[in-house]
This record gives structure tokens, sequence and C-alpha cells, in this order.
């Protein structure tokens, strides 16, 4: 048995030996992705483009504009001079924020009644124009507690005792800078291996189907299980080299930090592959051309990558989508990867996502097994 | 260049599309299954953020100001810990995602010095939850604050004033309500036609080699302008029926307002399939395997449409050599074009700079895609 695999495998590598251009897919598009998605993917929101008209010209309305020239959240691109230019800039989108101070801001506020404080936001990016608004609040915020509580510490002194203010200290853990490369890029190894290996698989026995090479084999002396193993085997190889090598590149390149243990990621990359290796077989013993082999992939890895929570928060779904999401090897595969990465958690924390990804792989592989048995006879 | 046989080689593609209606139904579904999952499963909006309470001086105060938080809707109180390595554990594990720490001593401070200092963990794995969360968490403590200065006040018998004296009235333009189904569901357009549209060209020319019937295209009279009409005009007709699916699902069933020209949609559109299918096309000729081709393809038209055209993440906030790659990026011009048509309504006039760049794009990717080919067998 172990000659026949041997055998097996030894075909799959001079293949893939033969074939320049699948080594040079292997490697370079992983790369590729993660720079770009380094760099691209943030959901960070600074230097929103604002337009700030003051029509108030008073002590306060000056502070408040100044508040925001000096928060690192907005760049001043314009002072207006009129409603309609600021309405303009919104419009024609060259401003994402438009504030307009309205005359009367002070005095409202030295009367003690609440001044209103205009603000135009585009909405098409409804992320980032959330954001924009809250930090707006923010800035108000902040600004009207000094006010009232310098307004309070004069009353709160003329009874005698100063009045209480609780604040706020905030402590990141796992990731102290906010840099959000921190949070994509172990996410990215992941996703980058499910989509590899699955297409792989899938690809290489949809392929002999299709240029008749698997009647060959058929006529061969060779076991179904024999089979599988040999033509997953190099597969799941390639996974590990395909982890390995994204996960040192986004150590070296992003100076993301690694603090946990190496095993703990083997450990978990090597049950994750169980499914992806699965997943590739099914979609194989379904599909008999290699362009249906192709849309059955991107059938099935789309909802993956969706629903593991790589950029979306699973908490954030509708009930019935986060049910789905543990039928997803990848939702399992992405909270080891991320807590090994910066949490550096071992498997007293880790072992339901082990367990789960165990059941999971466990399950789809028996079925893809059962399933090709039944395709080849 | 004869009709003749661009028709021939029109039926013939078309044949093998029909005589494969899993493929097609595929083609089909993708769209419905994009717009639902993506429709549905992308929301950044968050709720009910997982919270560990550690309260270290166990007074009124304190549960007071703990009450606070599991009175907000953003967050869902996990349980007391009753030390601070628990808080870790919780933390660690990923029972919580945030954990307030009221220190021993806080009520004591409070009422000598009126300061008081909560601490406030985060897990910041997930950046943006982090940020998100402290803002909330932020503004708990700054009304729990306000609250109890209005109180001291009262109950020293001054008149009370405004606590919040700057109040924001915001008004948010071209998607009042801030949904964010509005400004996704236009850019799954794009992404389903990138998807589409490269994906089904790539495998043609590929799959000919394959089958080793590239040989009989080559002994036919067929010019390589013709072949290639003849096999991108079914997916092109495909595609738009595609595009009208997605269409039709965003403004009935995810009610995305759409307030442009419909002309100026479908002209996009068309523009826009235009150029993923002759990416498509031209990776086929270049790469003689299908899973390459697919594979190829994917990465050149799936990968920045999602990053690199402004559909998920903002170009502005991108490092400004990444933002010039943008520039060449088909889809930051179609997606420009979607959001501007869908939310803003916008004329033709308005739209002409990415219009003229999305069509000087189509133009020279068929220029392209026509040179590839050439009818030798080597």
């Amino acid at each position: 048995m172990l000659g026949r695999i041997y055998h097996l495998l030894l075909k799959e590598f001079l293949q893939l030996r033969r074939d320049r251009s699948a080594r040079f897919r292997l490697l370079i598009p992983p790369i590729i992705q993660m720079l770009l998605f380094g760099y691209a993917a943030t959901f960070e929101v600074f230097n929103v483009a604002t337009v700030i008209l003051d029509q108030d010209q008073s002590q306060e309305s000056r502070s408040l504009v100044a508040a925001f020239v000096h928060s690192s959240r907005f760049k001043l691109i314009a002072v207006a001079t009129s409603r309609q230019q600021v309405q303009d800039a919104v419009e024609s989108s060259s401003a994402q924020v438009g504030v307009v101070v309205a005359p009367g801001f002070a005095s409202l506020l030295r009367k003690g009644q609440a001044a209103p404080l205009q603000v135009l936001v585009d909405g098409t990016n409804s992320n980032t124009a959330l954001i924009a608004l809250g930090y707006v609040s923010q800035i108000c915020g902040n600004f009207g507690q000094g006010y009232a509580l310098d307004l309070a510490q004069r009353t709160g002194r003329a009874l005698g005792r100063p009045l209480v203010n609780v604040q706020m200290q905030e402590r990141y853990w796992y990731n102290p800078n906010l840099n959000s490369r921190w949070f994509f890029i172990p996410g990215l190894i992941g996703t980058l291996t499910l989509i590899t290996i699955v297409n792989l698989t899938a690809f290489a026995i949809v392929r002999e189907r299709e240029v008749g090479t698997l009647e060959q084999i058929l006529v061969t002396p060779i076991q179904p299980i024999e089979f599988v193993i040999g033509k997953t085997l190099p597969f799941f190889l390639i996974g590990l080299f395909e982890v390995a090598i994204v996960a040192v590149f986004g150590m070296l390149w992003f100076d993301v930090p690694f603090n946990g243990n190496p095993l703990v990621l083997m450990l978990g990359t090597s049950l994750f592959l169980l499914s992806t290796l699965a997943i590739g077989l099914l979609i194989s013993t379904v599909c008999k051309t290699q362009q249906q082999a192709f849309s059955s992939n991107f059938f099935v890895l789309n909802p993956m990558f969706i629903l593991s929570g790589f950029s979306f928060p699973i908490t954030s779904m509708p009930e019935a989508l986060q049910w789905l999401t543990y039928l997803d090897p990848l939702r399992y595969f992405l909270v080891i990867i991320r807590a090994t990465y910066l949490k550096g958690v071992g498997l007293d924390v880790l072992w339901p996502q082990m367990a789960g990804l165990s059941i999971l792989g466990l399950s789809l592989f028996s079925l893809a097994v059962l399933r090709l048995h039944k395709s080849l006879d | 260049m004869k009709w003749r046989r661009v028709k021939a080689i029109v039926v013939k593609e078309s044949l093998q599309i029909v005589r494969d209606p899993r493929s097609l139904m595929i083609a089909l579904l993708i769209p419905l299954l994009q717009m639902f999952l993506l429709g549905y499963g992308i929301s950044l909006d968050i709720k009910q953020i997982p919270l560990c309470a550690y309260d270290n001086e166990g007074s009124q105060t304190s549960q007071d100001l703990l009450r606070r938080f599991s009175a907000s809707p953003y967050f869902s109180l996990q349980g007391q810990a009753t030390s601070y390595a628990e808080v870790g554990r919780s933390l660690d594990d990923g029972r919580c995602s945030i954990a307030i720490v009221i220190p021993s001593g806080f009520s004591k401070r409070l009422n000598d010095t009126g300061q008081g200092l909560v601490q406030a963990l985060l897990d910041a794995t997930d950046t943006n939850n982090a940020s998100l969360a402290a803002g909330y968490a932020s503004a708990v403590i700054a009304s729990y604050s306000a609250a109890v200065q209005l109180q001291t006040i009262e109950q020293r018998g001054a008149s009370v004033q405004t606590l919040t004296p700057v109040e924001v009235r915001a008004r948010v333009w071209f998607n009042e309500d801030m949904v964010s189904r509005n400004f996704i569901i236009p850019g799954v357009v794009a992404l389903v036609m990138a998807i589409i549209g490269s994906q089904l060209s790539s495998l043609t020319i590929a799959r000919e080699w394959e089958r080793g019937t590239m040989e009989l295209l080559v002994s036919t009279p067929i010019q390589p302008l013709e072949l290639m009409l003849g096999k991108l005009l079914p997916y092109f007709v495909v595609g738009m029926v595609d595009a009208c699916i997605c269409l039709a699902l965003a403004v009935f069933w995810f009610e995305v307002p759409f307030r442009g020209t419909l002309s100026a949609l479908f002209f996009t559109t068309g523009l826009f399939l235009t150029v993923v299918l002759c990416i498509g096309y031209y990776v086929s000729v270049s790469i003689r395997s299908q899973v390459g081709a697919s594979q190829v393809a994917l990465l050149l038209t799936m990968l920045p449409t999602t990053l690199l055209s402004g559909f998920s993440f903002p170009i502005d906030q991108m490092p400004t050599a990444v933002q010039a790659v943008t520039y060449i990026v088909s889809g930051r011009y179609y997606v420009t074009i979607l959001k501007a048509l869908f939310l803003k309504g916008a004329p033709w006039g308005e739209l002409a700079l990415p219009i003229f760049c999305l069509a000087l794009y189509a133009a020279a990717m068929v220029l392209l895609a026509a040179r590839a080919f050439r009818k030798t067998l080597d």
C-alpha cells in the first residue's frame, strides 16, 4: 500500500515540477495578495476632508474650529464663506464633512443653553460617515464637557466643593497601537491557504477525469483510499508550506508579532487543511469539467470567506447567518491563528476551536471519501 | 472580418453554454448568492459587545457606574470577574472583548478630589471593533459623569444648566439613515460583474487548448478578431443578464434607492463588462490551462475590485503609492459611477470623467485582447 501511495505522490510532484507556471502561481499570488491587503485594507479613518464655516466668529466658535483643525481625524480643506459653499463641497464629494457654526453660537453657550452645531456628512460610504460623525461628536463632547466643567467648577467652587469628573483610561491589549494590519495579516494566512488548497485539490482530480486519466488509474490495483491519500498528501504538504511562507513574510515584512507556540499553529493548520482538502475532494466528486469545478469552488469559497469573520464581525450578522458560520472551517482557524499570533495563547484556550475543526474536518473527509468511492465505481 | 464566421463561433459557444446547464445555472446563481451574502453578512455596525466587569471596590458608586454599562444597548455584560487574573483570562479566551476595571478606592478619590479613573481593557486583535467599543464606553462614562454632576448641583440648590452645551445636528446626505447596505450593494454589483466576466471568458481559449480542439480552430479560415468577438458575445449577454438580476435585487429586495438614469447604468455596465471579459480572454490566450487562466483572472479582477476600487475600503485612507495603483483598477471607475448613480442620482455630465476613463480602459483592453491571439500552434 505504501509503495502505491509513494508512486502516486511521486507522480504528483513530478507533475508539479514540470509545470513551471503552477509553481509560480503557488508563490506569487499569496505574496501579492498579502501586500495588497496589508496596505489597502483598513477601516481606520484619518484626515477626513472637511469644510468649515464659522458664522459666529466668537472666541468660543474659534476654539471649537481649532479643535477640528488640530485633530488628526479631520483635514481642513477649505474655510467656507457661505452656506452654499459648504453644501457644494459635500455634494461634489470634495469634502466628506461640512461643519457650520451658526451666528449666536457663543451667546447661547453663555446663557447656558444648548448651542446647535450643524454638520453635513456625505453618507455614500456609511462606515466612514459613521466613524467621522463619531469623531465630530467626540470633539464636540470634549469641547462641551470642558465648557460645562469650567462652568460647573465655578458654580461648584461657589458651593464649596469641586464637582466630580470620571475619566476613562483605555488599554488596548494584544495590539497596543491599534495597527489594523496585525488584524488582517494573520487572517489572510488562513484565507489564502483555503483558496489555494481547495482550488488545487478540486482541479487536480477533475482534470484527470476530464483528460481521461482517471480511468487509467482505475484499472490499476490502487484502492480508493490509497488514491485519496496519494492525491491529497502533496496538497497537504503544499498547504503547510504555503502557511509557513505567508506567515514568515507577514512577520518579516509587516512586523506582525508572533507570540504563540508554532506547534499550536501547526496543529491548527493541519486540522484546517483536513477540512480544506475534504472540500476540494467533495467538489471534484460533483464536477465533470474544470469549468464546473471553477464555478463550484467559487460558490463554496466565497460564502466561507464572508462568513469567516475575516473582515466583517460575526456578532453583527443576522442570527441565521451566525449559525451558518459554525459550518465554516475558516471561522475556527481564524480564531486560532489570530490568537496564537497576537494573544499568544495555547491549547488550554483554543481547544474548543481545535475540537470544532476536528469534528468538521473528519466529517467532511469521510463524506468526501465515500462520495469519491461511489463516483469511481 | 466576416460576420458569418463570427456568428458561427457565437452559435458554437452558446451551444456549449446551453449544453452545460450547471455552469449556466451557477453563472446566474452567483449574483443571487453574492447579493444575499454580502447584503446580509456585511455589517460593520457593532452591537452587544461582550463586556466583563471587575469591580475592585464594590461600593454603591462603582455598582451604579457598572449598571450603566449593562443598561447600554452596545454592551452585554458577561459576568463580574473576581480578580484581575480572571479579567485577563476572559480577554484571552475571547469571552469578552472589553473589560471595565474599577480600582479600589475609586469612590474615596472621587469624594476627596472629584477625580475618578476607570480602566477599560480592550481586545484589540480586531482593531475596528476595539476602537468602536472604546468610543461607546467613554460615552457611557461621560454620561455617568454628567449625571452625577447634575445631581450634585441640584442637591446644593444651585440652578441647573445644560451639561451638553454643543448639540450636534447632523444631516447625512445621499444615505440618510446610514444603512451600510446602501453603500455595499452597488459595490457588489461591480464585484459580481468582475467575477462573472473574467471567469467565464478566462476558460474559453484555454479549454480549446486543453481539449485539443485548438488545432481544428486554427485550421479554419477564422480571423483572430472574429474568434474573439464570437467567443465573447455570448458571455457578454450572460453578464448583462447577471447585471439585471443584481440591479433588480438591489432595488426591489434590498431597497437601495436608485436615483440615476438607467441608460447611464447600462452603458457603463457594458463598458465594465467589456473590460473584464477582455482581461479574461487575454489571460486565456496567454495561459493555456484552465486552472491557471482562472486563477490569474481571479487575481487580476476580483481582488483589485474588492480591495482597490473603494468598494469596501476607502481609497483616501490608503498609502499614497497604493492610491496611485487604484487608478489602473477599472473597478475604481465603475464603483464610483455606480455609487453616484444609485445614491446621488448623478446626471451624465457629472460622470463624464469616470465614464471617459472606463471607455478608454475598455478600448485599450479590446485592442490588447485582439492582438494577443495568433493563429499558430506553438
